[in-house]
């Protein structure tokens, strides 16, 4: 096997791999809709909308006392 | 003073704000003087033959290809950042003396780093790589500039009170790294006082003068594997984190899909670097190179419209909203332009479209319609969405705001249509051949016929600065304008007749 042809098969292992790695990704979004701390995806959008420094917050950081 | 409630901390973004508009002025005043300049070519000595070395088409062209994108846009990148990093984190910056101090340093070293870039290049000192011109000190500047602004993201992260990092701040993050990496490894260069020459000869060169380490093809590559990229990490990618910002919040709105916007990214992520290639179609560079770069320019449509489809789809049944604020509308508007251009470029990307447009005005058009349409409009609407907000007055004018709308819309359409139809035909008119495979045309038959569509294009961008100045005005007034209270900054921007 030359270079040109290891290249080639090793491009086309590649595509492989990332075209099936995104759509695993896109089955595992839609599936579980949440994430490991058990917050919905779409939660997160609030972090827009109620973005006020005293505002409720998605996931607080919990050592650190609000003032 | 212990006992005042915690604010955002908004001086910084101020400082940037008014660069942003600063440079804005400058770097498309320069665009349209140079714009007629093709149309009018006296203009080219329009101080006399003595001054016309600075005064040419090449000697400005760079001021303008930099100062808009690494003063206008890179100053709303920086403003927006000190402005959304802060809310969507939930920390301030009063909180850090340090990261304060920080972030001026970066406003003045960015200062004394423009400055210099403008007078060097004025002055015809230049490292001859698009969009890389600048010489190897002003790279240095700019590169302890770009480490500020890492420390800035990165320290704010790490003070943060909110857990999760928003989308916006995973394209802030991106950008910082994109371009870190691009520019180092395009900026690779070597002093010429340090080469030698044929004869063996050394220390003949100058100390801030340098060439690319790189050489030949190798240095094209590395040149568009950068200049494509930048397109991708200063004009897109930083572009989106303001859009999933303003957009939502302005409109009120709850992102479409917050599961889209997480696959969009990694799919830009991974698309935009393979697809520099497109620039080299019909180069010295390896041909598989070309036809790899082809096909991921064709695939980036994907997580390109991904984005775009979302914001227009967070909209969805709100359109009254953009029928009534001009603000929404250029957001609305900014979205649909960048679909247009990452339509367009695809396009353009396929080998045989390629073949007629390459180094016409067609591709002027194509990057016209994602700067001027998608980036210009989106930093003009995060700082009209900022200014109530950091100056805590409404807005001075919404009737000027709307006519500002209009203008540049209508400067935009002007723009694309005159480079698209001159583009085409220039195209066709360089390839056209009689049956012996003679050249139908000379290079100045086509010049001729491209006059009147140069003359459009020089008014479409006088129209766009037109609106600018209006932008400018209307935010300089705002400072001046009826203070607000707390409740009329939710979401809709409150604005003065
Ligand atoms: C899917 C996304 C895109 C693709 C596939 C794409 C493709 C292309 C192609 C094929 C060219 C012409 C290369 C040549 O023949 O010289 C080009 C040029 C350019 N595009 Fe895009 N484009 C995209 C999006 C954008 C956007 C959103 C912007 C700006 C906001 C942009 C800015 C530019 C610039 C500045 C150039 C000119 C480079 C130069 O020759 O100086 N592009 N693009």
């Amino acid at each position: 096997m030359n270079i040109a042809e290891i290249q080639a098969y090793g491009y086309f292992a590649i595509t492989v791999f990332m075209t099936v790695a995104l759509y695993a990704y896109i089955y595992h979004l839609y599936k579980n809709r949440k994430d490991a701390d058990g917050h919905d995806y779409e939660e997160y959008s609030n972090l827009v909308l109620n973005d006020d420094i005293g505002d409720t917050m998605v996931k607080p950081i919990s050592d650190k006392k609000e003032k | 003073m212990e006992n005042r409630p915690l604010e955002y901390d908004y001086t910084v973004a101020k400082m940037f704000m008014v660069t942003t508009i600063v440079l804005g002025i400058v770097g498309m005043s320069i665009g349209v003087f140079i714009a007629f300049e093709l149309a009018f070519p006296g203009l080219n000595t329009i101080l006399g033959s003595g001054l016309a070395e600075y005064t040419n088409f090449s000697r400005l062209r760079p001021l303008h290809t930099d100062a808009v994108a690494f003063g206008f846009t890179v100053s709303g990148i920086f403003a927006t950042w000190f402005y959304v990093g802060q809310r969507v984190l939930k920390v301030s910056m009063a909180e850090s003396k340090f990261l304060m101090f920080i972030g001026k340093l970066q406003f003045w070293l960015y200062i004394i780093g423009v400055a210099a870039a403008v007078v060097s290049l004025f002055m015809g000192y230049t490292s001859s790589k698009e969009y890389a011109e600048f010489e190897w000190p002003v790279d240095i500047a700019i590169v302890v500039v770009w480490v500020l602004w890492g420390v800035s993201i990165f320290g704010l992260i790490g003070i943060r009170r909110e857990k999760s990092l928003y989308i916006s701040i995973w394209y802030y993050i991106a950008t910082f790294l994109g371009v870190a990496m691009l520019y180092l490894f395009n900026n690779m260069e070597v002093p010429t006082m340090l080469a030698t020459s044929a004869a063996g000869e050394s220390g003949i060169g100058s100390w801030f003068h340098s060439v690319s380490m790189y050489a030949g093809t190798n240095d094209a590559l590395v040149q568009w594997w950068y200049g494509h990229n930048a397109v991708a990490f200063v004009f897109t990618v930083p572009i989106i984190a303001m859009i999933y910002y303003f957009l939502p919040k302005e409109s009120g709105q709850a992102i479409y899909s917050y599961k889209l916007s997480l696959l969009s990214f990694w799919g830009l992520m991974f698309v935009y670097l393979w697809a520099g290639g497109h620039h080299l179609l019909f180069s010295t560079v390896p041909d598989w190179m070309q036809t790899m770069g082809s096909i991921f320019s064709v695939v980036l449509i994907l997580p390109s419209w991904g984005s775009a489809i979302n914001m227009l789809l967070t909209m969805k049944g709100e359109w009254q909203q953009v029928a009534a604020s001009p603000l929404i509308k250029f957001m609305v508007l900014a979205s649909t332009f960048y679909m247009f251009s990452t339509l367009e470029g695809p396009i353009q990307a396929i080998k045989s479209v390629n073949a007629i447009a390459h180094f016409t005005d067609w591709i002027v058009g194509h990057v016209h319609d994602g700067t001027l349409g998608w980036v210009g409009f989106m930093i003009i609407a995060a700082l009209y969405h900022m200014a109530p907000r950091v100056f805590k007055r409404e807005i001075y004018s919404k009737k000027l705001m709307a006519t500002q709308f209009w203008v540049q819309t209508l400067g935009i359409v002007l723009y694309f249509t005159s480079m698209w139809i001159a583009g085409i035909t220039q195209g066709m008119m360089w390839r056209a051949h009689d049956e012996f495979g003679n050249l139908a045309y000379s290079f100045i038959d086509t010049v001729d016929v491209l006059h009147p569509y140069y003359a459009l294009r020089g008014t479409g961008g006088l129209f766009y600065l037109i609106g600018f100045f209006m932008f400018a005005y209307n935010i300089y007034k705002t400072m001046s304008a009826r203070p607000v209270e707390e409740h009329e900054l939710q979401n809709a921007s409150p604005m003065g007749a």
